[in-house]
């Protein structure tokens, strides 16, 4: 019945309608003339435009993404399958990827959210891994907004009531507001697992005649097509593209979790592959598999368990239900796989086999409903290699650093405090359980989450970063910045960086100066990435982050994870004694354009972005991991958004230590974000072998005290306030603003 | 002596709870499905936290009716000691097998944060490690900790000394800032925060081992006078 | 067959806070008439007629799951529906 309704071949090549899936009339072309030879028919038009869209296809990216850095000897398995993997040693390997959920956040944001943590969660357990750990890297539009409000809270509320559920702890993540991303909110979830290298899946589908069973949820029909909503630009007439929107339920999801993992340890000689469906779903995920392994498959959709009546070829192949794997089994091995998945309560069903040759072939209600190369959905779609020229804004822009001249330190540094991005983010991370699995050693609120890894003496620190403003004014510079500052998080924790994954959040790439902006970063990420031996694993994009033609600031989301070879290295940012030297590593320059004073004081950034040296950056890291290894550091934070002030005030805050400090620096300097910088506390014990293995990198300041006051004077004034009240106004901030 | 840990589908703490008996306490313990009937071989059973059936109609709502909650019940019945820990204590809750009920939190948002509790009655078996009325910090972590129970019920508990731990902040609703009670017998404890979470240094708080320690000294005692 | 329509709600006595939360969300956008809300849960049952009379069987149902009357209270309609 339905399905008189599609169009016939030459009815959708003459209305077009494919441009509506996502598809251009190149694209289109190069179907009929080269890949087919014919004209597709609705369904196999339809299953081109999920596997060529941005999100599965990387068509528009594809050329940027090669200039990442992917090498290095730890890794076991870099980009390209579901997630990365890294050795850590003893057999044991961490897992880690990051995936924006965008649009389906500002369309639906509760469920947005949701959905995107379920499933990056599944990518990291369809390679064999348990999740340990889930990280979120928000941007909002600026708080006092009402709709923002709503997008927050429902956001935030849509990440906890995920990962509450299914019971993978929150341990980090950065929230950070700007008007920039008031229409296109930013919602980046990294899951972190580890495996014993024993273990390591990969979604291929091999060997004539073995079956792919489907299991998991049933397929309704929902978000249809959703990969190519995700890739096309906002507008404000498309109403309709709220149907795109899937339901998340991690009941559902923590059964198949527990139920795939039995099956990857318990049964491995059956398991050929297994496959998160994730965007484009069922058609993404059989192909892929297919692909992979040089195989063909044939499906019969009849078979597909479904939720809802009437479903079409093209719904069931693009729909994106959730909660849904597929398994390539050995032929026979059928029946123990289903008895593992019925012990859980959960559907398993052979919908298909791995054939002889190269095609991909779906069959319903005993009909050939589509019959394509495989490769041509998996790896031929096009690549775009786009246009590239220097935004305007940067041909603009003035060669002067801002500079302010304070006349109240302490009065701005107040104010500062209450900043949105500055302020403490407890409103938000203590509505995520952080501690269930009990391994988590460093909770929410640090440069990074730290989680031990039982029955052994290492633990991994994590932690996202980027900070869009400064790719903004220099993105070739902004990238390296977004790595080192990931970076300087995990030395800060005592940690060695092993890796990043990324979520590449950008504008519309056709756009020449949107390009450049994608490009240069990536370049910049790249050098950085190289120089601290930390390869790409895995990312993804998120391109046409734009609303009525206004993009958001260039933002590569880093997810970076790091060693901890010794338990007692764990570092936090807290002072944790009276009578302790505070020390900065690196030294302060007038640093403005781009900083949170300059928003704080002018209302937007401009200017030419601050020089930063990747050299410096990597010997000051290098200088402070070694101190931490031979026991010198009590507390360590590295210093960026707010400065040198704010990080030493944040120290403060976590025991309620107070601080007397002196300082040749000018008060308005204590607000300069130059980078590569650190605040360091160490005990009276270990200041000389301190001073002599950093000399002459950190400068002495002064002592921290058991009083309850900030004070530092200044080459002009003093800074003087109560740390209780600073902490007061520092986590008061938020809670109001989102009321 | 040796624990059962029985596992809902859903639940999330199930493993957490047995990692803390046996490589902290040095103690035997099982998961067991929640479609165990029979729990004759064990000690004491303790109900983990979680969301048991997604929570999707009220926390604990659903796993009242697993079959296992019939052995409990008998277990219980039998006076042998039960906990439950969050989902658990709203499990016990909806089953009966403690008065009272939790709604979700005052602030309608999950909570998780470390927080002060006063140990009220230091003489239950569940308890008696501590000293009276000490400060202790254990984690919390849900969204309906809330607990409820009507005025004739708080004189009740407060009359029998039932109510073991109370909140030093309130962070939740809770009436009498009642974070953990147990059944007039003395036998079925329930609380909200996760004594679980609080048994290692490293991992921020020892003071959870109290009630486990509690439980075992005292069982062991019972033991070796029978 | 009957359709049931089962509306669970908190007893007078116990605080509702995201009902007041949407209460609030109403006055800010305007609507200062409102006077309260109430914010509960709504099912959909269909039964086939047994031997038990139904309203007691509703009742039970209710008691056992749909509601805790420790914190809640429920009341419900029933129709009877055309045989299909």
């Amino acid at each position: 019945m339905l399905k008189s309704m599609e169009l016939t071949p030459t009815d959708l090549r003459d209305t077009k309608a494919y441009r509506d899936w996502g598809l251009t009339d190149d694209e289109y072309h190069l179907i009929t003339d080269q890949v087919l030879g014919r004209l597709p028919n609705y369904t196999e038009a339809g299953l081109f435009s999920g596997m060529w869209s941005e999100h599965c296809s990387y068509k528009n990216s594809k050329p940027v993404l090669k200039k990442f850095w992917t090498q290095g000897e730890q890794v076991l398995e870099g980009p390209g399958e579901g997630a990365g993997i890294i050795d850590i040693g003893d057999g044991q390997a961490v897992v880690f990827k990051a995936e924006s959920h965008n649009h389906p956040s500002a369309v639906e944001p509760y469920e947005g959210a949701a959905t995107g943590v379920g499933g990056i969660i599944r990518d990291i357990f369809s390679m064999g891994a348990r999740p340990i750990a889930l990280l979120d890297s928000l941007r909002f539009g600026e708080p006092e907004d009402a709709h923002t409000k709503y997008l927050i809270s429902q956001v935030v509320a849509g990440i906890g009531g995920y990962g509450n559920c299914i019971g993978i702890p929150t341990v980090g993540g950065d929230t950070v507001f700007d008007a920039s991303y008031q229409k296109n909110p930013l919602v980046n979830a990294m899951c972190v697992g580890i495996l014993d290298q024993a273990d390591i899946q990969k979604g291929q589908a091999t060997g004539i005649g073995n079956s792919v069973i489907y299991v998991g949820a049933k397929t309704g029909r929902d978000g249809i097509n959703g990969a190519s909503f995700a890739s096309s630009e906002f507008n404000d007439a498309k109403e309709t593209q709220r149907s795109a929107v899937q339901v998340g339920d991690p009941f559902m999801e923590k059964l198949l979790m527990e139920a795939c993992l039995e099956v990857i340890h318990d049964h491995r000689e059956v398991l050929i592959g297994i496959q998160d469906m994730g965007a484009a779903g069922l058609v993404s995920s059989s192909a892929e598999m297919a692909s992979k392994a040089g195989s063909g498959l044939s499906l019969n959709l009849d078979l597909v368990p479904q939720r809802e009546t009437g479903m079409t070829p093209f719904e069931l192949m693009l729909s994106e239900s959730q909660e849904r794997m597929l398994l390539c089994v050995k032929a026979g091995a059928e029946a123990e796989i289903y008895a593992v998945f019925e012990k859980y309560g959960l559907d398993a069903v052979t919908i298909g086999h791995v054939t002889e040759g190269h095609q991909y072939q779906l069959f319903h209600h005993d009909q050939l409903v589509a019959d394509v190369p495989v490769d041509a959905l998996a790896t031929k779609a096009p690549v775009y290699q786009r246009d590239k020229k220097r935004p305007s804004r940067l041909n603009k822009q003035s060669h002067h650093q801002f500079m302010p001249r304070l006349v109240d330190a302490t009065g701005t540094l107040k104010k500062m405090l209450q900043q949105p991005t500055i302020a403490s983010k407890k409103a938000i991370y203590e509505t995520y359980d952080s501690q269930v699995q009990t391994n988590t050693v460093i909770k929410p609120g640090s440069d990074a989450g730290v989680i031990r890894i039982r029955h052994t003496d290492k633990a991994l620190a994590m932690t996202t970063d980027v900070n869009g403003r400064y790719l903004y004014l220099n993105p070739r510079v902004g990238g390296e910045i977004a790595v080192a500052e990931a970076a300087r998080n995990i030395i800060a924790s005592g940690g060695l960086p092993l890796g990043i994954t990324d979520c590449l959040n950008y504008g519309n790439p056709e756009k020449p100066e949107q390009f450049y902006d994608l490009d240069e970063s990536a370049m910049g990420i790249a050098r950085a990435c190289q120089l601290f031996n930390t390869p790409v694993i895995s990312g993804n994009v998120s391109l046409n982050n734009e609303s009525n033609g206004e993009a958001i600031y260039p933002t590569p989301m880093i997810g970076m994870v790091g060693l901890i070879k010794h338990q007692r290295d764990i570092t936090t940012q807290d002072f944790k004694h009276a009578g302790d030297a505070v020390y900065v590593l690196g030294s302060t320059d007038a640093d403005f354009n781009g900083s949170e004073l300059q928003k704080m004081l002018t209302g937007k950034i401009a200017g030419e972005l601050f020089d930063f040296d990747l050299v410096t950056e990597n010997q000051n890291q290098r200088l402070l991991l070694r101190a931490i290894q031979k026991g010198l550091v009590a507390s360590a934070h590295d210093v960026s958004e707010g400065g040198l002030i704010t990080a030493i005030a944040e120290s403060c805050f976590g025991q309620g230590f107070g601080v007397k400090l002196t300082s040749e620096i000018p008060s308005t300097n204590f607000f300069a974000e130059t980078q590569s910088r650190f605040v360091i506390s160490v005990t009276a014990e270990h200041r000389a072998a301190f001073e002599s293995l950093m000399e002459p990198y950190a400068t002495y300041l002064g002592q921290t005290t058991s009083d309850d006051r900030l004070f530092i004077q200044t080459a002009d004034q003093a800074f003087d306030l109560k740390v209780s009240f600073a902490k007061r106004l520092w986590e008061g901030a938020l809670p109001c603003l989102l009321k | 002596m040796k624990f059962a840990v029985p596992v809902f589908p859903g639940s999330n703490c199930d493993h957490d709870m047995v990692n803390a008996l046996r490589d902290i306490l040095n103690m035997p313990a099982d998961l067991v499905p929640a479609t165990t009937t029979n729990l004759d071989q064990y000690d004491a059973v303790i109900l983990p936290g979680g969301f048991s059936y997604g929570d999707y109609l009220r926390s604990g709502a659903i796993a009242r009716f697993a079959p296992v909650m019939t052995a409990v019940k008998a277990f219980a019945a039998a006076g042998k000691p039960v906990m439950g820990i969050c989902n658990g204590f709203q499990i016990l809750t909806e089953a009966g097998l403690l008065p009272g009920a939790l709604q979700a939190n005052r602030s309608s948002k999950f909570i998780c944060q470390t927080s002060p509790l006063v140990v009220k009655n230091t003489t239950s078996q569940f308890t008696t490690a501590y000293e009276p009325n000490q400060q202790i910090q254990l984690p919390i972590a849900h969204g309906e900790g809330n607990y409820y129970c009507d005025e004739a019920t708080l004189a009740e508990l407060r009359a029998h000394q039932q109510i073991l731990f109370e909140y030093v902040d309130n962070p939740n609703g809770s009436v009498a800032n009642i974070a953990g009670i147990m059944n007039r017998q003395g036998n079925v404890l329930g609380m909200m925060p996760h004594p679980e979470r609080a048994v290692e240094t490293i991992l921020g708080s020892t003071d959870g081992l109290g009630i486990f320690q509690s439980l075992i000294a005292n069982q062991q005692q019972e033991v070796s006078h029978a | 067959m009957y359709l049931v329509k089962v509306y669970v709600t908190y007893k007078e006595s116990i605080l509702d806070p995201k009902g007041e939360a949407v209460n609030d969300a109403l006055h800010r956008l305007g609507y200062t008439n409102v006077q309260s809300v109430v914010l509960g849960k709504y099912f959909e049952l269909k039964l086939a007629a047994s031997d038990r009379p139904l309203d007691a069987e509703v009742d039970e149902l209710c008691d056992r799951l749909l509601a805790n009357v420790n914190m809640e209270t429920y009341r419900y309609e029933i129709t009877e529906m055309e045989a299909l």
